[in-house]
């Protein structure tokens, strides 16, 4: 565990707190120029855990995964993260002056091995997301897609403990979409870091995640297990009824959908301590 | 009229839209259902192609660009040198028709006969090295500088702080109301001319290097900090990459201002170097010798410019997937 920033109380004790949980945040607050968005989030995230992040936009959704990665030392309050963290965000954000391959290495110190093995250990990450063939080509002559596979590949060759994804599909046409919802399920399901997945989207949500949370004003609001087999079926009478409670709560009218809010047969959902 | 659109569209015109032509449709050329019911093989008289069909819609040809016969394709390099040639062969022509005295404009022919004097006896040869001598010195100290300081400004806010208003102010001094005090500083030797070259293309590469690094894609930045890189890492791997479009830039201003600043400073005090010749030229009225520098100028010009483009198609491979060849 790596404490973000120098945590309020002593980082063994706060270690000791969080009961092996790869992700614990106490009373974390984050405000940007008197406007708070983030307000005493309490989050546990366990190790290999999936967990999806729901809100609607300005809810503080990114500030948070931003606090997480590193990328925003003004918030306080406690929290911890793991050391090795990836993150994959809604842009590929490769280096366009680097070939695909030395961008997935991009920042690794050379192993033991040396070059010829952060080579060969980025050719193995390219190799998941299916990209060997294109490891030295050129970012600007990838496709949407693709150059996602390849920031995923780049995430997942850190080995991290924690993926941050900050709505990596989101500018995605929908058939990619739903085969990078393939990939990335398989990809967790081999590596099992503990995921934080940033989303709008509903279906998204609910299809990937173990466990889905809505965040309203800076607090999270819902916290819903999903105890659904997977592959999941979205037309389900399960799925349709957390869909509609997760949007209700989000406050967009569900509309006609199977089975009512409260006691679909797989979900458990309520206010967490 | 039937018979005139089908030879048209044999040589090869495109095809306008709303001319369906009978011809072609009773040759069987036309996809079915394009041409109105009624037109296949009918005689021209009275058939307006774009009077509606059937369905009451009105069906015309999209454009359509017919495949030309085999045609010579002339090389682009060939069609390029045919402007500047035929600008030759005007002026030529201009000059022997004795259209100006050759004081005032010499002819391409004596500027070339010029240029054989000069360069047998030795002297074109020894004063375009020099010259090149003295840009090139100029150029590698000047952009030397300009990158370092633009390096400074652009990545420490106290270098900016510091340094970015002292050379905003130096910028806008014309460089060559430089010149009374850079010879009293430096003398009449070779240091006051490569001072001032230096300085001419300092302030380019500067500009464009400096706005090019505060202009590199702060996600990307952020991007190589959350993959590891440290300070070092990031303005290796990030930033100068990022930069290198810009700075390219500001090297093609330096190349082009290296060239003005070293006519100007030879013109008015050298015994050597084109600028020098130039100056020479002027007091024996030898407008052929002052031609055939400029022309010299021009040639030195395209070079450079091909020079920085041979550049970019290597360094900046990346902008366009240029697999190299």
């Amino acid at each position: 565990m790596a404490s973000v920033k120098s945590p309020a109380w002593p980082q063994s004790q706060l270690t000791a707190e969080a009961g092996g949980m790869a992700v614990f945040t106490r009373g974390l607050n984050r405000s940007f120029g008197g406007r708070e968005v983030l307000r005493g989030l309490d989050l546990s995230i366990a190790p290999g855990e999936f967990v999806a992040l729901l809100g609607r936009s300005g809810t503080g959704k990114t500030t948070l995964l931003r606090v997480l990665g590193g990328l925003d030392p003004g918030y306080s309050g406690d929290v911890l993260v793991p050391q090795r963290r990836a993150v994959v965000f809604q842009e590929p954000r490769l280096m366009p002056w680097q070939r695909v391959l030395s961008n997935v290495w991009l920042g690794l110190p050379p192993p033991a091995g040396g070059r010829a093995a952060l080579r060969q250990r980025s050719m193995a990450a390219l190799h998941e997301v299916g990209l060997v063939n294109h490891a030295h080509a050129w970012p600007v002559t990838l496709s949407g897609g693709e150059a996602q596979r390849v920031a995923l590949a780049r995430a997942l060759v850190r080995e991290p403990q924690l993926m941050l994804l900050d709505e990596p599909f989101g500018a995605l046409d929908a058939l990619t979409r739903t085969r990078m919802h393939g990939l990335l399920q398989d990809l967790c399901a081999r590596h099992r870091p503990a995921v934080l997945l940033v989303t709008h989207d509903v279906d998204e949500a609910i299809g990937l995640a173990d466990r889905v949370l809505v965040l309203v004003d800076g607090q999270i609001t819902l916290d819903a297990a999903v105890r659904l087999d997977r592959p999941r079926d979205r037309g389900g009478r399960a799925f349709s009824a957390l869909r509609s409670r997760l949007l209700s709560e989000l406050g967009v009218a569900a509309g006609q959908t199977a089975g009512t809010a409260t006691d679909g047969p797989g979900e458990d959902a309520g206010p967490r301590n | 009229m039937a018979e005139i659109s089908v030879a048209s569209a044999d040589v090869g015109q495109a095809a306008v839209p709303g001319t369906t032509v009978p011809g072609t449709t009773a040759a069987g050329t036309a996809t079915p259902g394009t041409a109105a019911p009624g037109t296949a093989g009918a005689g021209p008289a009275g058939v307006d192609p774009g009077s509606p069909g059937a369905g009451g819609v009105t069906l015309v040809r999209p454009v359509q660009v017919r495949r030309r016969k085999a045609r010579v394709r002339v090389p682009r390099l060939a069609r390029r040198v045919v402007g500047p040639l035929a600008v030759l062969g005007l002026w030529q022509l201009v000059c022997s028709q004795g259209v100006f005295s050759s004081v005032e404009v010499a002819s391409p022919v004596a500027v070339a006969d010029a240029a054989r004097q000069l360069w047998a006896q030795g002297v074109l040869q020894s004063n375009l090295l020099i010259s090149l001598q003295r840009v090139a010195e100029g150029l590698v100290l000047g952009v030397a500088a300009g990158v370092a300081l633009a390096v400074l400004c652009g990545l420490f806010w106290l270098g900016e702080d510091l340094l970015d208003p002292v050379i905003q102010a130096a910028r806008a001094v014309p460089i060559l109301g430089l010149v009374p005090l850079v010879i009293i500083w430096f003398g009449v030797g070779e240091t006051p001319k490569i001072f001032l070259i230096a300085l001419g293309c300092l302030f380019p590469v500067y500009i464009n290097t400096y706005a090019a690094i505060r202009g590199v894609d702060l996600k990307l930045v952020e991007a190589g900090q959350t993959f590891g890189l440290n300070r070092w890492g990031l303005v290796r791997k990030v930033i100068l990459p990022g930069a290198l479009p810009g700075f390219l830039v500001g090297l093609r201003f330096a190349l082009v201002g290296s060239w003005i600043v070293d006519v100007v400073a030879e013109e008015i005090n050298a015994q050597s170097g084109l600028g020098y010749l130039i100056n020479q030229a002027q007091t024996t009225n030898r407008t052929d010798i002052m031609f055939c520098c400029l022309a010299i100028y021009a040639v030195l010009g395209v070079l450079a410019d091909t020079l920085v483009r041979l550049l970019e198609r290597t360094l900046l491979a990346w902008r366009r997937g240029f697999e190299g060849a």
